[in-house]
């Protein structure tokens, strides 16, 4: 197992998304950024954060959990559902931001863009991740990418995210069969 | 967890799942997303060989919900009310390929026969047999006083609860003493000594005869209805005399917890075992256990049905 994204990075990588962010849509009235729980909502929470250390405001955060919308339900034990926390501004006629750690088959945002399609019709949706380590199974691409990690099918990627594992870095393991 | 036919089958920890998955979608249904794809192409029965207002319907709008077809089925109006078995019924479910069955029927354990024969291979839900179990109903009235009560609580503990009335005849009460002594609450059943059941004294709960000593102690007070379509005996003197006695009225709501809350299963004799304005105070949750229980039922079906079948027996 090695580190691919020590803490430090991490953190620049975030702060970048935000400029980023910021750069797109003109400032941070009309964001509202959604992260896919668990740690797509903590790495949410923080894009937010470093948006607010920037301009000053308060920019629109929530959670949106795809679990109801997920195409492999049938393939596995029922999981418990996880918060989906919509902003009062609600998503109507705003640019939506989905946040989630790693970008892999593309089938979690795609089931947030489902879930998101029943909630309302934002003016816009992008994708911003943590690390995108290539595989897609779907057309979806992230807007928004802190590192991209080529990697093979069979190596497991791990983000660790302080609030949920007690440190902050991205690592990467040689996997068994996956 | 293949199906639900008796409290019994589940874990405290299956409990406390099916009351945070059932949160949250409350949560999603009161927001916007009033529709969910999650059981897209299941076929859920619903077969009421008994009379059901609240129960069924809340089943059927669950399922909606969670856009799964729903087949409704009861006794009058079909070959159930010619004779046909139960055995009969349940192949002819098989080969329509119902996913889930929902039933509720006047025989005690007709869930359990529907589950543990080859007839069908679907999920069986029992939703109120004869004067055993009605285990969704337990469920929807420990999320309601969890949500009431709980303090943010997983589970019901140290929580003071009577159930009142005809404990023997009523499955909810069965269900209930189950459910909520495992989540920690602790039960006081109220009745007269002729609506007990044979070995009560063996059950987890505190037994009392007088409704006035116990009121002033609860933080939830559950009314149970007086099934007249049950009773073959007398089993009071009057009407009047158990409303005096083991009725909810004016005088017991105002001796009650300030925080306390009036619950009742449904349908209510009003007048009987509830007075019209006790129904309708402030403090009664009546009403909002009957929207409870649409997010519970769905929880129930999703954790059921939402994910890969499952072959075999009970768990």
């Amino acid at each position: 197992m090695k580190t691919v994204l020590p803490a430090p990075d991490m953190s620049r990588a975030i702060v970048r998304i935000a400029h980023e962010i910021l750069e797109r849509y003109d400032g941070a009235d009309s964001i509202t950024l959604l992260g896919i729980p668990t740690r797509g909502a903590h790495l949410a929470t923080r894009i937010a954060a470093a948006i607010n250390a920037i301009e000053g405001g308060q920019v629109a955060v929530g959670t949106l959990d795809t679990t109801m919308h997920r195409d492999d339900l049938r393939t596995r034990s029922p999981k418990a559902l996880l918060p989906t926390l919509i902003p009062p501004a609600g998503v109507e006629g705003r640019h939506v931001v989905l946040v989630d750690d790693v970008l892999f088959s593309g089938r979690t945002i795609r089931a947030a863009l489902d879930a998101l399609g029943e909630i309302g019709r934002p003016t816009s949706v992008s994708l911003a991740v943590l690390v995108d380590r290539g595989h897609r199974e779907l057309p979806i691409k992230a807007d928004f990418v802190g590192k991209n990690i080529p990697t093979s099918r069979t190596e497991i990627i791990k983000v660790n995210l302080v609030e949920v594992d007690g440190t902050d870095e991205v690592t990467i393991a040689e996997g068994g069969s996956k | 967890m293949k199906h639900l036919l008796s409290i019994n089958d589940l874990s405290r920890d299956e409990a406390i799942l099916i009351l945070d998955t059932a949160a949250e979608l409350a949560r999603i249904s009161d927001g916007p997303m009033k529709k969910l794809p999650t059981l897209r192409g299941r076929t859920i029965v619903n077969l009421f060989a008994e009379d059901s207002t609240r129960t069924r319907i809340s089943f059927e709008a669950a399922a909606k919900r969670l856009s799964a077809d729903v087949i409704n089925f009861s006794a009058k109006g079909s070959s159930l009310s010619k004779g046909e078995s139960l055995k009969d019924t349940a192949q002819t479910l098989q080969a329509m390929g119902a996913d889930a069955v929902v039933i509720r029927h006047p025989a005690s354990g007709a869930p359990f026969r529907l589950a543990d024969n080859q007839w069908m291979s679907g999920a069986v839900i029992n939703a109120g047999d004869g004067t055993h179990e009605h285990p969704s109903q337990a469920l929807l009235d420990a999320y309601t006083m969890r949500k009431h009560l709980g303090k943010g609580a997983k589970d019901l503990a140290g929580l003071r609860v009577a159930i009142v009335g005809d404990i023997l005849h009523s499955r909810v009460a069965r269900s209930n003493v189950l459910l909520l002594t495992k989540l920690g609450a602790h039960v006081t059943l109220v009745a007269p000594p002729t609506l007990l059941p044979f070995g009560v004294d063996s059950w987890p709960v505190t037994v009392s005869y007088d409704l006035d000593l116990v009121i002033p102690q609860v933080d939830a007070i559950m009314m149970l209805r007086i099934q007249q379509e049950r009773m073959h005996e007398i089993f009071f003197p009057s009407a009047r005399e158990y409303s005096r006695y083991f009725g909810l009225n004016r005088d017991r709501v105002n001796a009650l917890n300030p925080n306390a809350i009036i619950m009742h299963p449904g349908p209510m004799n009003r007048g009987l075992e509830i007075t019209a304005d006790a129904a309708d105070s402030a403090r009664s949750v009546i009403v909002e256990q009957v929207s409870n229980g649409v997010s519970v039922r769905m929880a129930i079906l999703y954790l059921l049905l939402g994910g890969a079948p499952i072959e075999g027996g009970i768990n």
